[in-house]
């Protein structure tokens, strides 16, 4: 389970997190809806430890992530797999090299054989051919690159998985395929999944909870339904910016 | 009506100098601290120190020896220019060989360096940083430190006073013919002048320099680059800065050694 219990985040004079609240369930995928620039990644990074919040407590399998030592944050991240919002593929290593890298145990890592079967299958449960392994990542179409950070995300088989921005600068066919990856990653590896995205079309298909986040504060969490249905102002001005001339059910 | 302007304050402006160089200060030897971390974990950064020790040593080789070697053909030359008929001409060997040796070697060696690998350093893991590629690594449970600083500042290490070595000797050889081009200076003559106030402390000291430089150059870039914000203005502000400061500390290193070994 993730929890983030207050937590309050500032850059210089910018309040990001005014007192989050958020919580996910094992074998939940919630979709962390936003405008630009609310903080829905910063929210994620504190996740796995790459920001540190300046109070609250974020809590991921009860633990606290921000009083772990390097080696207990270290196995920490290696239950979580992070998709980043451009890949974040490293550019002089192909994409064999790439999706190894995700693979964090470290006996694993050095058996080749295993490394070249587990690519391949991360490969194929993102739909991209083998032959994509000897590539690298500027051979690679935006789509094709999204799906590589997917399945480096995954080789680890890692129990989260965190998506930021997955279908972010994505044709609409390409974003529909992406969300559409996700929703059988989801099921097919059982994971529990955040996925952060201003995409509300794609966060209804994919999430079985959205939870929107503006000023700093999670306004809102439920359920698709409960979420169309809410009359709170700020999930209706952003359901409408999304949806246009909606009606809404009372 | 125009808005009050603020009067410049020295004390301010001070203090915030003092601040922003303590905060430098911290954050470097934070990176030290995970460089030293980092060195257990030789598997990784082994096989990527031997890459990147052969890419800047090739790379380097021939900017570095082009320039050693203008360098002792204009010493050669402003020697034979100062000359008069009082001066023994054996003494163009010792001139040429202490000018290259002490200071013309590892100071220009470094001093290209610093733009050629340090530019690069802080270029490549600049762009890496706003590209999410060395957050990716952290969450994939690898230390930035052993996969891309240490390979980096050991490859500097190992390279730099090889390429120094190398300069020297470039600038020594381009110095010995160029000198026969404006004195009559045999080889000889050269030979004797070159050893006569030769002192094998010398050579250490030129490489003392070299390491010194090196040291300075990798570990500059690498947290330039480290530090890089906010895009591509962003590894702009780092690469230019990571060059300028390396260059500083270089000249300012250069006098430190010379008064503490050299007196």
């Amino acid at each position: 389970m993730i929890e983030l219990r207050d937590v309050h985040k500032r850059f210089g004079q910018q309040v990001v997190l005014d007192g989050v609240n958020f919580t996910v369930q094992d074998g939940e995928t919630v979709a962390l809806l936003g405008p630009s620039g609310t903080g829905k990644s910063v929210l994620l990074k504190h996740i796995v430890g790459l920001i540190r919040q300046d109070r609250g407590t974020v809590l991921v399998d009860g633990k606290d992530v921000a009083r772990l030592k390097r080696a207990e944050l270290r196995q920490l991240r290696s239950t979580i797999g992070y998709v980043f919002q451009n890949g974040a593929l490293f550019d002089s290593l192909t994409v064999f090299e790439n999706i190894r890298l995700g693979i964090t145990d470290e006996a694993l890592f050095r058996d080749l054989d295993y490394c070249r079967e587990r690519v391949r299958r991360c490969l194929e449960l993102v739909n991209l051919a083998p032959e994509t392994a000897d590539k690298y990542p500027a051979q690679l179409s935006g789509g094709m690159r999204k799906r590589v950070g997917i399945s480096r995300a995954i080789a680890g088989q890692p129990k989260y998985l965190l998506y930021d921005e997955p279908t972010s600068g994505l044709d609409p066919v390409n974003a529909d395929i992406i969300d559409d990856l996700v929703k059988s990653l989801d099921q097919e590896l059982g994971v529990t999944s955040v996925m952060v995205t201003h995409d509300v079309r794609g966060a209804m298909r994919v999430a079985n909870r959205l939870a929107l986040l503006t000023g700093g504060r999670i306004v809102q969490q439920g359920t698709p339904q409960e979420f169309m249905q809410s009359t709170v102002p700020e999930v209706r001005e952003f359901l409408e910016r999304d949806f246009g001339s909606v009606t809404f059910a009372a | 009506m125009t808005a009050p302007v603020a009067a410049y304050d020295p004390r301010r402006a001070l203090g915030r100098l003092v601040l922003t160089g303590l905060s430098h200060t911290g954050r470097v030897s934070l990176l030290l601290v995970e460089i030293l971390r980092g060195l257990a974990e030789w598997r990784v950064w082994v096989p990527r120190t031997l890459t990147e020790a052969w890419n800047i040593g090739v790379g380097s080789l021939f900017i570095v020896l082009l320039v050693a070697g203008f360098a002792g053909a204009v010493t050669a030359l402003q020697t034979g220019y100062q000359f008069t008929g009082n001066i023994p001409y054996y003494v163009a060997g010792s001139l040429i060989v202490e000018s290259v040796v002490l200071e013309l070697g590892p100071v220009l060696t470094g001093l290209i360096l610093a733009g050629r690998i340090g530019a690069r350093y802080a270029a490549e893991l600049g762009t890496m940083r706003v590209t999410e590629q060395i957050d990716a690594l952290e969450t994939l449970g690898r230390s930035p430190a052993s996969h891309l600083v240490i390979p980096r500042v050991l490859a500097g290490i190992v390279m730099i006073p090889v390429l120094t070595v190398l300069a020297n000797a470039t600038g020594i050889l381009s110095g010995w013919f160029a000198v026969q081009a404006v004195l009559p200076v045999t080889d000889a003559d050269f030979t004797y002048g070159a050893r006569v106030f030769w002192r094998p402390f010398d050579a250490y000291y030129s490489i003392i320099k070299a390491f010194a430089f090196a040291v300075c150059i990798t570990i500059i870039s690498c947290y330039y680059g480290f530090s890089t914000e906010q895009g591509a203005e962003g590894v702009g502000k780092s690469t230019t800065g990571a060059v300028v400061s390396s260059c500083v500390l270089i000249l300012l290193l250069d006098t430190l050694l010379a008064r503490l070994l050299l007196s």
